[in-house]
């Protein structure tokens, strides 16, 4: 029984060698891997889309290097064991580069194998800092602002534009409102701005008014709040009700239309810092159409980081000229292209260069780019 | 004014409007369970109900009429209490009534039942998303310089809490309604054989208890500026705390409770860190229950054998 059994599989595996070898003679492939099931499939699935159609549009023009390019998708849903599965597969297929994977914890997980295949990888969404700077991973990449880039926006605006040096610092103590407090409080201290408060509030809470009494009782010459829109439009109409004037300074939890609808009047003045408008972009104007075009719907979830990365991808391969892992990722590094985020290369840690938040305020009644 | 002096001032102000807040749930709470012994859990969604109401109405008449502020704030107060009365008394009759010899958890657990109903009704029907409730409150111009201490919506809420305690209060001691509730209380079968008619007391308890939570409901909603279907949960959850505490079934002892939990988080939050307010909540409940398990003003029953 068991010695048929292997059999089978070692059958199993020559036959799949054969396809494999078969597979490999006219097209490029190229991975993309993501969420593409499960409750998170809404961020997976636009990148896959995404990919789709900037490879389109490069096989309509006689493909890369001479070669049709393929896609080979595959779904990791988010899970950290289930992404190590997928890379060995995609890796496996004998692809030249992935465009992914979409959660940082799953991304992670897959890293290792790529590095050690040789093969870069880009993700339009993984936002965990050591991802890059780490220094463990030089084949990754990523078209999206790393989670601190945000608190040190944040934090430059305070210390540079404001001009405070004290600053009292609330969150709501969940995994990004606290995350966003800890990096501003670290970035703060190295411009040399002083935390007087740091506190935690509750999410839901009826009346914040003991913890602003004691903002109030503080010299902070700034509040940084981190955490999203219903707690800010609760503390901003007590921080006016109360008459504490302080510039309100808060993240992308809070740059969110319903924060001003909710909090009306009072969200006037707000800071707010969110990722960098370029809707005006002709690129990012193009991506949305050719989505609407063959899909007829808006996109996703990080669809315009997942276009631009596939773009800045597939670039790299024509420039460099070659499938070869290091001259691809050198080509990422030294090229700048044009996508629907504007014209952006790569730093040495895989951060996209030109990619980043700016601080927006609220004016009259709507999120302005400072 | 000495900054120390004013720093307590300012906390213990917040913590008599956090107790007032959470009294004025916890007065609905605590009457239902004196008259039935029945946790209402879905009293918490009767308050959010009310607070829909009035954003409702008030919403419609600001934009409809060029009435002042205070006056839609009557007329949505009084829609209110009316809308949440009317769910009171359907929920006693639909969910309650036909437990009320069954065993009391079969009856909790309808509660409970209710109360995930009528969250998701209103979810369904209205949205998931936090609206904003705009303020009916005009600020009173001899606060203006006292609003670092005290705001006008604050010392509102204060002053109902109060005024409805008092009326609760009198109502219970001292009209024949109140003696009926009384006697129901007591005994159920034997007020029946005085001649109470005890379907109706029940009735009017949820009326009344009703009503306290959409006068609670629609003026928290001024406070807070926001609603959304789940402000009912959080909400009661911490009045029931604040019940308990003050020994559910007691009317001042809900008061009581309310602003013992409330000065407690705001000094706990003032001196220590607001990050554990809900742990000094729970910390002070279970403290009080090892010393005094009726709780503060409760009575102890004695079980009879």
């Amino acid at each position: 029984m068991k010695k048929s059994v292997l059999v089978l599989v070692a059958m199993a595996l020559t036959v799949s060698l054969f396809i494999g070898c078969a597979k490999d003679s006219g097209t490029i492939k190229i991975a993309v891997v993501g969420a593409h099931s499960g409750d998170l499939a809404s961020y997976g699935l636009p990148t896959v889309k995404a990919a789709e159609l900037v490879a389109e549009e490069w096989n309509k023009k006689g493909g890369l290097l001479g070669k049709q390019i393929e896609l080979v998708i595959e779904d990791d849903a988010c899970k950290p064991e289930v992404a190590a599965n997928s890379a060995a597969k995609v890796v496996g297929d004998g692809v030249v580069a992935v465009i992914g994977h979409i959660c940082s914890g799953a991304t992670k997980s897959a890293l290792g194998i790529y590095n050690e295949a040789g093969i870069p990888a880009i993700s339009p969404s993984a936002t965990n800092p050591p991802l890059t700077q780490s220094g463990n991973y030089p084949n990754f990449f990523r078209t999206i602002a790393p989670d601190d880039a945000q608190a040190y926006t944040d934090s430059k605006f305070v210390a540079e534009v404001l001009g405070a040096k004290k600053v009292a610092i609330l969150h709501d103590k969940q995994d990004y409102g606290k995350g966003f407090a800890d990096f501003c409080m670290a970035a703060l201290e190295e411009m040399g701005v002083e935390t007087v408060l740091y506190e935690g509030i509750t999410v839901g809470g009826i009346d914040y008014s003991s913890v602003l009494t004691k903002v109030a009782n503080t010299d902070a010459e700034a509040l940084i709040f981190g955490g999203y829109h219903p707690e800010a439009s609760k503390l901003v109409q007590q921080m006016t009700q109360r008459g504490i004037s302080i510039p309100f300074v808060s993240d992308d939890g809070v740059k969110d239309d319903t924060f001003i609808q909710v909090a009306g009047e009072f969200a006037e003045g707000v800071y707010a810092s969110g990722p960098m408008d370029t809707s005006d972009n002709p690129m990012y104007k193009k991506a949305v159409q050719d989505h609407i075009d063959a899909y007829s719907e808006d996109p996703g979830a990080f669809f315009i980081n997942a276009y631009a990365a596939a773009t800045a991808m597939m670039n790299a391969i024509d420039k460099a000229g070659s499938t070869e892992g290091d001259a691809i990722m050198s080509a990422l590094r030294s090229e700048y292209v044009e996508t629907p985020l504007g014209s952006i290369s790569f730093d040495e840690k895989g951060d996209a260069i030109g990619v980043g938040f700016a601080v927006y305020q609220v004016q009259n009644g709507v999120y302005v780019e400072l | 004014m000495n900054p120390d002096v004013k720093y307590f001032l300012q906390l213990v102000l917040s913590g008599l409007t956090k107790g007032s807040i959470y009294a004025l749930i916890a007065l609905g709470y605590t009457m239902v369970y004196g008259i039935i012994k029945l946790i209402n859990f879905a009293h918490g969604e009767i308050y959010m109900i009310g607070a829909f109401t009035a954003l409702i109405i008030g919403g419609v008449l600001q934009i409809t009429t060029e009435l002042s502020p205070l006056v839609i704030l009557g007329i949505s107060l009084v829609a209110a209490v009316f809308y949440s009365a009317a769910y009171g008394v359907t929920l006693e009759k639909i969910a309650y009534k036909p437990l009320r010899n069954a065993p009391r958890l079969t009856a909790l657990i309808s509660a409970i039942g209710m109360s995930l109903i009528l969250q998701n009704f209103v979810l369904l029907a209205q949205t998931s998303d936090f609206l904003p409730f705009r303020s009916m409150i005009p600020d009173f111009s001899f606060l203006i310089p006292g609003k670092s201490l005290l705001t006008t919506t604050q010392l509102v809420i204060m002053v109902t809490t109060f005024v409805v305690m008092l009326f609760l209060t009198l109502l219970i001691k001292f009209t024949r309604m109140g003696k009926a509730m009384r006697a129901t209380a007591q005994d159920k079968v034997m007020a029946q054989l005085v001649g109470i008619d005890i379907n109706r007391v029940i009735t009017f308890t949820f009326v009344i208890g009703s009503a306290t939570a959409a006068i609670g409901g629609v003026l928290i909603a001024n406070h807070t500026g926001q609603i959304n279907f789940y402000i009912g949960f959080l909400a009661g959850i911490k009045a029931f705390v604040a019940a308990v505490l003050g020994g559910i079934g007691s009317i001042p002892g809900a008061v009581l409770g309310s602003f013992v939990l409330g000065m407690t988080e705001s000094l706990g939050a003032g001196y220590i860190s607001s990050a554990y307010d809900n742990a000094f909540a729970f910390l002070i409940l279970i403290l009080i229950l090892i010393f005094k398990p009726s709780g503060l003003l409760g009575r102890n029953e004695v079980e009879k054998v």
